[in-house]
């Protein structure tokens, strides 16, 4: 009896040790990335470092630090990644959860979520040898490296964890609602539009929010596929520079300790709050849309 | 027997050579820097393993920047760069008790490429500044058609990136610009793209018989407006230093080389070595780098007797 316990005891705690690590590395993480970023502010101004669009640190004259481009970048190419994202996942998961049979589903969904598996790389390899020249092509750009290239292999790269999770919530609404549905004697369809997809909603929104989190994140990607070019974009058909791809170039060659430095651990801690931010918000909606019977 | 067995079989004899190899006494060497040298670094490693097993060398990219990092670092023997250090890097490298010594590999002529159909044929070195400077932005301004010049260059952890900027652009590059992840992507984009332009090292346009890759076209540059354009293709417009613009290859060390450092980096230099330099698109070293190289070796007569 006494051992049993003792067992139970250490198990509890084991278990809480587990998941209190990996809360202690995410404080870690960020309290690491504000510590480092806050002494950029030694040398760069708060206005220039945010409202400034000319991101310039090994300059040949003067150093500039402003994230203004960058951030638009970022912000554009997740924006033209979820106009395209949305409807397709949204759709893919309304087919999957209501109309699939369930064979077809046991084939499909497999297979998108395999999408997840293919590497970041690889996907920047296709941007750049595919998509790019077929831009490029179809709207008579000379090249096709541009904001529009990144949206929509982020598209793809956000697909899996879309049509997953909004899946699972168009599933989780309760069978009563459609009977309720046919035996007013809507169609399909309208139990679908109507009932289904309206009661799933904040389950959706979640799904959105995670595949944004997930495209705002992808680094290698839009660094391969973008053209990285520093000025400020004018549309989805001009090169962007997203703050990952900039952290990504930019830390190999930066020495320890100075303004440089510094300034890039300040865009991390800035993407990681615009990260923690859309989690939390996708959190807080998943957290909702659980019916009760 | 299914390819998947294979594989296993295969990868199996591969550990278990590497294993017993191990078992000897092997100096491990670490080269680290500059993509454009990297391919050069990687045919002189593995031929000089072949003639030295007890000699195994690591040979990785990631720019220019990123080698002298690590030299500074410590996490590297041989430091690649395609530009000089510059004055805060030796500096931080002195604070960290390192003390580079550069020895020239060979000569890196830097060729401007665009696509097979632009019609221009050559450039002055004025002209290729004010284009990457964004002074010049169509193609008409230097007699072609009229469309937007679409700029393609490297990203700034690049030594070409510092050597282009600093001795050809004089001034910040154009915002324009398309930061490409490599040189090789640059190569890429200019055979899709009629009007773009980019800097490239020559090694990547010309193959190992010296013909040039099909898909772009190398333009001829001239010092001045007046003077007469040369192209960077013909080894003897490299040699004669016709050519404006050419830079030295460097390999940093921590102090003077030794022991197998040493007889690695006189291999490097050596005819055989020399010979695989221009084999993969570069230069002989010039004269004018042959006392610095002598010096970093510390031999008298090392030219003499490295030949």
């Amino acid at each position: 009896m006494q051992k049993r316990h003792f067992i139970d005891i250490a198990i509890k705690w084991l278990f809480f040790g587990a998941a209190a690590t990996s809360v202690m590395v995410l404080l870690g993480i960020f309290g690491m990335l504000l510590f480092n970023g806050v002494k950029a502010f030694a040398h760069i101004s708060l206005a220039e470092f945010f409202f400034s669009s000319n991101w310039n640190p090994s300059a040949y004259g003067k150093p500039s630090y402003g994230i203004l481009a960058m951030l638009t970048s970022t912000f554009l190419v997740t924006l033209g990644a979820m106009l395209l994202a949305v409807p397709l996942g949204v759709g893919a998961a309304t087919y999957l959860a209501q109309v699939a049979t369930e064979k077809t589903r046991l084939i499909l969904k497999p297979v998108i979520e395999l999408l997840a598996a293919i590497p970041s790389v690889v996907v920047g390899f296709i941007g750049i040898v595919m998509v790019g020249p077929f831009i490029a092509k179809v709207f008579g750009l000379s090249n096709g490296l541009t904001a529009l290239n990144g949206a929509i292999l982020l598209a793809v790269m956000s697909l899996p964890t879309i049509i997953t999770v909004a899946e699972d919530a168009i599933r989780s609404v309760p069978n009563s609602f459609k009977e309720a549905s046919y035996s007013l004697g809507a169609n399909q369809w309208t139990t679908l539009i109507k009932v289904v997809l309206p009661a799933a909603y904040s389950g959706i929104i979640a799904a959105i929010i995670l595949g944004m989190g997930r495209a705002i994140g992808e680094t290698m990607t839009v660094l391969m596929a973008t053209g990285n070019a520093l000025a400020m974009p004018r549309g989805f058909f001009d090169p962007v520079r997203t703050m990952t791809a900039t952290i990504a170039i930019e830390l190999g060659e930066v020495p320890y300790g100075t303004t440089h430095y510094y300034s890039l651990f300040a865009v991390g801690a800035l993407l990681f709050l615009i990260s923690l931010v859309v989690n939390l918000l996708a959190e807080n909606l998943a957290g909702r849309y659980r019916y009760k019977l | 027997m299914s390819k998947y067995t294979h594989f296993i079989l295969i990868s199996g004899a591969i550990f278990a050579f590497s294993c017993n190899s191990n078992h000897h006494h092997v100096e491990n060497l670490m080269i680290k820097g500059s993509d454009t040298e990297v391919n050069l670094a990687l045919t002189l490693a593995e031929t000089y393993m072949m003639k030295d097993p007890n000699i195994s060398i690591a040979v990785t990219g990631g720019g220019s920047g990123a080698g002298i990092a690590a030299l500074i670092n410590g996490k590297t023997s041989i430091a690649n760069a395609s530009r000089p250090m510059k004055a805060e890097e030796i500096d931080l490298a002195h604070i960290q008790g390192v003390n580079p010594v550069a020895t020239v590999l060979g000569m890196d002529a830097i060729a401007i490429a665009v696509h097979p159909q632009c019609p221009i044929q050559n450039l002055s070195l004025q002209q290729l500044g004010a284009i990457y400077r964004g002074d010049i932005q169509n193609w008409k301004d230097l007699g072609g058609a009229d469309a937007a010049i679409s700029l393609y260059g490297r990203q700034s952890n690049s030594g070409t990136f510092v050597y282009f900027r600093d001795s050809i652009v004089r001034a910040e590059y154009s915002t324009q610009v398309k930061q490409m992840n490599g040189t090789a992507q640059i190569v890429e984009a200019i055979k899709h793209d009629v009007q773009g332009i980019g800097y490239v090292g020559v090694g990547y346009i010309l193959d190992k018989n010296g013909t040039q890759s099909k898909g772009v076209k190398v333009l001829a540059i001239s010092r001045s407006a007046q003077s007469t354009a040369y192209l960077p293709t013909e080894l003897k417009n490299i040699d004669s230093g016709l050519y404006p613009i050419v830079r030295p290859l460097f390999q940093y060390t921590n102090g003077k080389p030794t022991g197998r450092l040493q007889l690695y980096l006189k291999y490097c230099l050596s005819p055989e070595g020399q010979a695989l330099v221009k084999q993969n698109g570069y230069f002989p070293v010039s004269e004018i780098y042959w006392q610095q190289n002598e010096q970093a070796l510390n031999r008298k007569h090392a030219k003499a007797t490295l030949h």
